[in-house]
């Protein structure tokens, strides 16, 4: 019955990066200046024997999930395990370095609109300017076709390291 | 004629029971649950209240257009924030002070930034001392063990209840429609069992776009994306809904409805989500999904495939285009940093035409409708008026292109569906007339009869 449970979850979690389960933030995964947060983690009680789930990333919106290791943890479910973790990972660096790179290019094109109708970043009473949302469309289009391709591997599931 | 009457009883109580089914949604529980679902209510209350006054503070920062919340940053403040820290105040003073007389120094003072450092400063030194006291984010940290009281609210939200409902709803209508005497145990079957398929569908679709729903404000509150449920479990439900489902449109009704119920969930997860992100035609993929549950109605009732079916299967395909273009409107920032290919983004200007096109295809179909033998004529006049306003819109929507006539576009189709179904049942054209006119004038009773028995 056990056996059975964890070949369904592995089973589950064939394609891990669909599942959007997430993993303990890994230190050494740095990739394009994506900072990850290093420093005390959260650190689950010691007496919960269940995985814990946290908050939004504040750049990838994905919850990040700490995984409980039983102590007496099988191969199978180490494995299971790992590469629920990876999977996480992976997501994380994603869509923390997609939305940064979106974030900033939407900076940039307001920038760049309010240049040429002559307008500064800030209105006199110190509120960001914006526009409004028939002239964000056009950036709406070039960012999706820009990264087109970018998101038809990143649902492929290739390793976008 | 009086065989006529006891037949349009039970038409009425399913006409009745369409419109009570879309109305009251979700509380369509049985009893036990009901009280469940109340308690998880109450829970959800608490919990969302305090995630509603965090929207609220993030949003009022946020001026632009952005729709997703700002990264938070250390100094803002909130009067939730302030309370936090009132408290930390409070705890953190009662475990210092008795350590060592450096701290308390600091547990006299009372600003806030001071207490900060000390925070800090106590952490280096000892931090056996304040495991009692949990940070902000600490808090926020949720164990992820299944509440069985939380499960039936948990998996109405997976399952997407009102869809699967509105869903339930047109197949019912379909099934209604259908030019046989009605049969009661048939169209529960039917219903119950489109339920569960739709209810299947819904859920591994969530279960697959967990990182795109996180992402999108819409979304970013479903079970899967907040961890309420494994994905293990989701999977499972799913399961333990479709195939019961499919099993019980099979063999419960008929197997053309099983096989159109099974192509649908196939289509819905396999087609529609993963084109999501790829195309634009996943739009009109997912307009067949949205017409193929009045089909199944209408096999239900009939077991064919007919006219009548691919008219209602065409009304429902056509009502998709305003229904979701307009809706996808407003949605343009988070779709584009989502990735997925829509119209609203891609091709606006194709958007909206399609939107206003199949505006007008619904009259033309209503026309057609009376042509089949479905309704009579008296269909197409009445339910010109609620066509032509949804296709003023369309054109408004055509035209204008901005947020306000995209949101009356979306909420009014959101009334016209309903309204149409429901004046097209009332027009439906009585089985028995079209038989008589064929029949000896004698034997019509009997043949009425006959028609009722299996």
């Amino acid at each position: 019955m056990c056996f059975i449970s964890e070949l369904a979850m592995l089973a589950c979690c064939k394609v891990p990066w669909r599942s959007g389960t997430c993993s303990r933030w890994s230190r050494s995964a740095d990739n394009a200046g994506v900072r990850v947060p290093q420093g005390p983690a959260f650190r689950p009680p010691a007496h919960s024997r269940s995985d814990w789930i946290g908050p939004p990333d504040q750049h990838s919106n994905l919850r990040p999930i700490i995984f409980y290791a039983p102590p007496d943890e099988s191969a199978l479910e180490r494995r299971l395990r790992e590469a629920r973790q990876e999977a996480q990972a992976s997501n994380q660096r994603f869509w923390a370095r997609h939305n940064r790179a979106f974030r900033q290019e939407k900076e940039e094109f307001i920038y760049s609109r309010l240049k040429a109708k002559g307008l500064e970043m800030r209105d006199e009473s110190g509120q960001k300017a914006t526009l409004n949302a028939e002239e964000m469309a056009d950036f709406y289009k070039d960012f999706l076709s820009k990264n087109f391709k970018k998101h038809l591997q990143y649902n492929r599931g290739k390793n976008l390291n | 004629m009086s065989a006529a009457r006891p037949c349009r009883r039970p038409l009425a109580l399913a006409g009745l029971f369409v419109w009570h089914l879309r109305s009251t949604g979700v509380w369509q529980i049985p009893c036990q649950f009901v009280h469940l679902y109340h308690v998880a209510n109450n829970r959800l209350i608490t919990f969302q209240y305090f995630n509603f006054l965090k929207r609220m503070y993030v949003t009022r920062c946020n001026k632009d257009l952005s729709q997703r919340a700002k990264p938070k940053s250390d100094s803002i403040v909130s009067p939730f924030h302030e309370l936090q820290q009132l408290d930390q105040e409070k705890k953190v003073v009662n475990k210092i002070s008795p350590v060592s007389p450096v701290h308390q120094l600091w547990s006299e003072t009372s600003s806030r930034n001071e207490l900060r450092e000390m925070k800090s400063a106590a952490e280096t030194e000892d931090s056996v001392i304040l495991v009692g006291t949990e940070s902000k984010e600490d808090r926020r940290w949720k164990e992820m063990k299944l509440r069985l009281d939380d499960l039936p609210g948990i998996l109405a939200r997976l399952s997407k209840i009102k869809l699967t409902a509105l869903v339930v709803s047109t197949a019912s209508a379909g099934f209604a429609m259908a030019p046989v005497p009605f049969e009661l145990t048939c169209f529960l079957l039917a219903s119950f069992g489109t339920g569960l398929a739709s209810c299947a569908a819904n859920s591994i679709n969530q279960f697959f776009e967990v990182p795109f729903d996180s992402n999108m404000n819409r979304t970013k509150n479903r079970p899967l994306v907040r961890g309420q449920i494994s994905p293990l479990l989701a999977v499972c439900f799913a399961a333990s809904c479709g195939i019961p489902g499919i099993a019980l449109l099979t063999l419960g009704v008929n197997p053309l409805t099983g096989a159109l119920g099974a192509f649908n969930i196939i289509l819905y997860t396999c087609c529609y989500t993963p084109l999501k992100r790829m195309s634009i035609v996943n739009t009109w993929v997912g307009a067949v999904v949205g017409a193929i549950p009045p089909v199944m109605g209408w096999t239900a009732a009939t077991g064919s495939l007919d006219a009548g079916a691919l008219l209602l299967g065409g009304i429902l395909y056509s009502w998709q285009f305003p229904h979701f273009n307009a809706l996808s409107w407003g949605l343009r920032e988070d779709y584009s940093r989502g990735g997925y290919c829509m119209m609203s983004v891609t091709h606006p200007g194709l958007c909206r035409r399609v939107a206003l096109r199949h505006c007008l295809a619904l009259i033309g179909l209503s026309t057609v409708a009376p042509v089949l033998d479905i309704t009579t004529w008296t269909f197409p006049i009445i339910s010109l008026p609620i066509n032509l306003y949804i296709s003023y819109l369309g054109f408004r929507f055509y035209r204008d292109a901005d947020r306000s006539s995209s949101r009356k576009l979306f909420f009014c189709s959101l009334w016209h569906l309903p309204m149409l179904l429901l004046v097209m049942f009332t027009c439906k054209k009585s089985v028995l007339k079209k038989e008589d006119k064929g029949d000896l004038p004698g034997g019509s009773h009997e043949t009425a009869m006959e028609i009722r028995l299996p």
